[in-house]
C-alpha cells in the first residue's frame, strides 16, 4: 500500500502526577491513508480525544508524548519545536472539537477569525483573505456568506457554528483533519448533515479524516476503516464493514452488541458488565480481562500486541494467537 | 439599547437623590453651624438673627428643596470656615485631585494589566512567584503606610523626591496643572505610586484569575488548532475577553481612587479636594462637607454609567443592533 499520511507507532502518553505517572495512551500504532476516514471510537476516557490532541501537539500539561513516533508523510512530528508544530497545526493538519457553541471567539467576527487563519497559513493578501473566506462559508453551507461573514459568532445557531468551524479548519487546506467528536453537542437533526458536510468536504479536497466519535452509526456510515481503543490500547483495527459485523475482539463484540436497532426485536440490550478500569488500576495482562467472558490464563498475565489478521485487521486478543499462527 | 440609557440614567438621578438627602441631613445633624460660624461670644439674637438668615427656620421639606435647586446650579452656599463659596474653593482644589487621580489610575491600569498578563502566561515562573508575593503586601499594606514609608525612603533618606505639595504648578485658565514643571512632575510620582499601588496589585491579581479562565476555553484551545501565533492567541484573543470583566472593575476602581485619594492627599499634603474636605470636618464646614460628598457620588455614578456603555462596545453580544435570526 501506498505510504500513510499519518503513521503514529507505539504512541505512548503520561501524566506525571504526585502519585506517580499515569499512562494514558499505552502503544498505540495506527495509520491513516491519504483520503481514508479512519473512525476511531471507544468509551470515556479510552483515549480517543487524547491521541487527537498528541497528534496535533496539543496535550494539556503535565501530559506528555513519553514514547513512540508519530509521522506525518514519513516525517516525525512529536518532537518538533513549539513554533515548527504550530506552522503545521492549521496548515497540514486541522481539528474541529466537540462543542461549536464555545470553540468561537465570541468578541470576533467570523470574517476576522476566518481572516486570521488564512492569513497565517497562506500567502495571501487580506483581500483574497476575504474571498476565499467567504466561499470557504459558502461551501459550507452558510446561506448568503457574503452578507453573514460579518456576524459575530453568536449570530448563528449551533449547527451553523459548526459549519464554521469546519471552515476554519479548513481554512488552509490540510492534509488531515480530526473531528472530536463533532456531532456530540448539536441536536440530532443536524449531526447526519454535518457529518456528511466534513466527509464531503474532505473528499473533495483529498483530506483525510481520522473522526473521534462514541457513535458507532456514525462510524458505520462515515469510516472506512474504526479503530476500537479500550483503556488507552488499541483492541482492533480495521475496514468497518469487517469489524461491524465480524468484531473479533471481545470488547467490540460487547460494543457492537449494545448498539440498539430498529430492525431487531429485541427487549434489552446487551450490555457489557462492569466499567473501563480506572488509569490508576489498569490490571495486569489484557486490559479488558476482568470484563472478558473468554478470558483465560494467559489473559491474566502477559499483555497481548495486536496481531495481524486476514482482511487487514488486526486484533490485540490471545484468543486469536494460535489461530494466526496456523494462517 | 436607548431604553437601556435612559433606564441607567433614571437610576443615577435617584442614586443621586439619595445621596443628596443624606448630605443635605448633614447640616441639621452634623454640629450646630450657628454656634460655629458666630463663636461663643455671639448674643441670642446674634443668632436668631443668622438662624433666619440661613433658612434654618423654615420646614425641612422646604430646606431640602432650596437646597437641591440651588445644588443643581452649582450653589452650595459659603464656607462655614472661609467664607467662599463653595464651589470656588472645590473647583480651585478639583485640578490637583483630578490630575493624581487620573495618572494613579492610568499607571495602575496599565501596569496592572501588564503584569497580570506576564504572570499569567508565565505561571511556574520565579519573577511571577515573586511578583504575586509582592502583590499580597500591596494588597494588605494600608494606603497611608505605604505612603509614609515611601517618604521616608525616597524623599527622608535618598531625597530623590519631595515629600510634600504639588511642586510648582501652571495655571491655565480656570485648570492649575503639575504636569508642566519638573517640580510637579516629581511631586506627582510618590503620591501616585500610593494612590495606585493597591489599585494595581487588585487589576494584576484579577486580569491574572481570568486570563488563566481564558486560557482554558475552548476557543483559545481551537485557536491553537488553527495554527495562530502565540502573540495573536495572547494578545488577540485572549486579552481582549479578559478585559470584558475588568473594565468594569478598573472603572468602578476609578471611582474609589478619587475618593480614596483623601488619605494620599493628607499624608502627602497635597492640596486637593481630599485635604480640603478633612480639613473641613475638623471645622464642622458643613456645606464644604455636603458638595464634596455630592460631588464624589456625582463622579462615582457618571463613572458607572460610562463602564455600562464600554460593555456594550466591547462586548458584541450585548449589541442588538439587529434581529440577527439563528436558524
Amino acid at each position: 500500500m501506498a505510504e500513510p499520511l499519518l503513521s503514529v507507532r507505539d504512541l505512548v502518553v503520561e501524566f506525571p502526577t504526585r502519585r506517580g505517572t499515569l499512562t494514558a495512551i499505552n502503544k498505540v500504532s495506527f495509520d491513516i491513508h491519504p483520503g481514508e476516514v479512519l473512525g476511531v471510537v471507544g468509551e470515556s476516557g479510552a483515549g480517543k480525544s487524547l491521541t487527537g490532541a498528541a497528534i496535533i501537539g496539543l496535550l494539556e500539561p503535565p501530559g506528555r508524548i513519553a514514547g513512540g513516533e508519530i509521522r506525518l508523510r514519513g516525517e516525525r512530528i512529536d518532537h518538533l519545536t513549539r513554533e515548527a508544530m504550530r506552522r503545521i497545526r492549521g496548515k497540514r493538519i486541522g481539528m474541529v472539537f466537540q462543542d461549536p457553541l464555545t470553540s468561537l471567539n465570541p468578541l470576533y467576527t467570523v470574517s476576522q477569525q476566518l481572516t486570521e487563519t488564512i492569513l497565517t497559513h497562506l500567502p495571501v493578501s487580506r483581500k483574497e483573505a476575504r474571498e476565499r473566506a467567504i466561499a470557504l462559508l459558502d461551501r459550507v453551507g452558510i446561506p448568503a456568506a457574503r452578507r453573514r461573514i460579518d456576524d459575530y459568532p453568536h449570530h448563528f445557531s449551533g449547527g451553523m457554528r459548526q459549519r464554521v468551524v469546519i471552515a476554519l479548519a479548513l481554512a488552509a487546506e490540510p492534509e488531515l483533519v480530526i473531528a472530536d467528536e463533532p456531532t456530540t453537542a448539536l441536536d440530532v437533526s443536524v449531526q447526519a448533515q454535518i457529518i456528511d458536510l466534513i466527509k464531503e468536504i474532505c473528499m473533495e479536497r483529498g483530506a483525510s479524516v481520522m473522526l473521534i466519535t462514541h457513535d458507532m452509526g456514525v462510524i458505520a456510515e462515515t469510516a472506512d476503516r474504526v479503530a476500537v481503543l479500550y483503556a488507552g490500547r488499541l483492541a482492533e483495527i480495521g475496514p468497518v464493514h469487517d469489524v461491524i459485523t465480524k468484531a473479533e475482539h471481545p470488547y467490540t463484540k460487547g460494543l457492537m452488541g449494545s448498539i440498539p436497532t430498529l430492525s431487531h426485536d429485541e427487549d434489552r440490550l446487551v450490555q457489557i458488565p462492569g466499567s473501563m478500569p480506572r488509569l490508576t488500576a489498569i490490571p495486569t495482562g489484557c486490559a479488558f480481562n476482568p470484563r472478558c467472558g473468554e478470558a483465560f490464563a494467559k489473559c491474566h498475565v502477559d499483555r497481548p500486541d495486536p496481531i495481524e489478521r486476514p482482511d487487514n485487521r488486526q486484533v490485540a486478543c490471545w484468543l486469536y494467537e494460535k489461530e494466526s499462527a496456523h494462517v | 439599547m436607548i431604553a437601556f440609557i435612559l433606564r441607567r440614567i433614571v437610576q443615577s438621578i435617584l442614586v443621586m437623590l439619595v445621596v443628596a438627602l443624606v448630605s443635605f441631613s448633614l447640616f441639621r445633624y452634623v454640629g450646630d453651624p450657628v454656634a460655629t460660624m458666630l463663636g461663643q461670644e455671639a448674643t441670642l439674637q446674634d443668632r436668631a438673627e443668622l438662624r433666619e438668615r440661613l433658612g434654618l427656620n423654615d420646614p425641612i421639606v422646604v430646606q431640602f428643596w432650596d437646597f437641591l435647586s440651588r445644588a443643581v446650579t452649582g450653589d452650595f452656599g459659603l464656607s462655614y470656615r472661609l467664607q467662599q463659596p463653595v464651589m470656588e474653593l472645590i473647583l480651585s482644589r478639583l485640578p490637583a485631585t483630578l490630575e493624581l487621580a487620573l495618572i494613579s489610575g492610568i499607571v495602575a491600569f496599565i501596569v496592572g494589566v501588564g503584569l497580570g498578563v506576564y504572570t499569567a502566561l508565565n505561571r511556574r515562573g520565579v519573577g511571577s512567584n515573586s511578583i504575586m508575593a509582592v502583590s499580597l503586601i500591596g494588597v494588605s499594606l494600608p494606603t497611608f503606610l505605604i505612603g509614609v514609608l515611601l517618604i521616608w525612603v525616597f524623599a527622608v533618606e535618598l531625597q530623590w523626591l519631595p515629600s510634600f505639595g504639588r511642586g510648582e504648578t501652571v495655571d491655565l485658565g480656570s485648570w492649575t496643572t503639575g504636569f508642566l514643571t519638573e517640580s510637579g512632575r516629581a511631586s506627582l510620582v510618590l503620591p501616585v505610586i500610593t494612590l495606585g499601588l493597591y489599585q494595581m496589585t487588585l487589576i494584576m491579581r484579577l486580569v491574572r484569575s481570568e486570563m488563566l479562565e481564558v486560557l482554558r476555553t475552548d476557543y483559545i484551545k481551537f485557536a491553537r488548532a488553527r495554527g495562530l501565533s502565540n502573540r495573536a492567541i495572547n494578545f488577540g484573543h485572549a486579552l481582549k475577553n479578559t478585559l470584558v470583566p475588568v473594565i468594569t472593575i478598573a472603572g468602578l476602581q476609578m471611582g474609589s481612587i478619587i475618593a480614596f485619594a483623601i488619605i494620599t492627599e493628607t499624608v502627602f499634603q497635597w492640596p486637593g479636594v481630599g485635604a480640603l474636605f478633612i480639613n473641613s470636618v475638623q471645622f464642622v464646614d458643613v456645606p464644604v462637607m455636603a458638595a464634596y460628598l455630592l460631588l464624589i457620588s456625582f463622579i462615582f455614578v457618571v463613572i458607572n454609567l460610562i463602564v455600562d456603555l464600554l460593555y456594550y462596545v466591547v462586548d458584541p453580544r450585548l449589541r442588538v443592533d439587529r434581529a440577527a435570526p439563528g436558524h
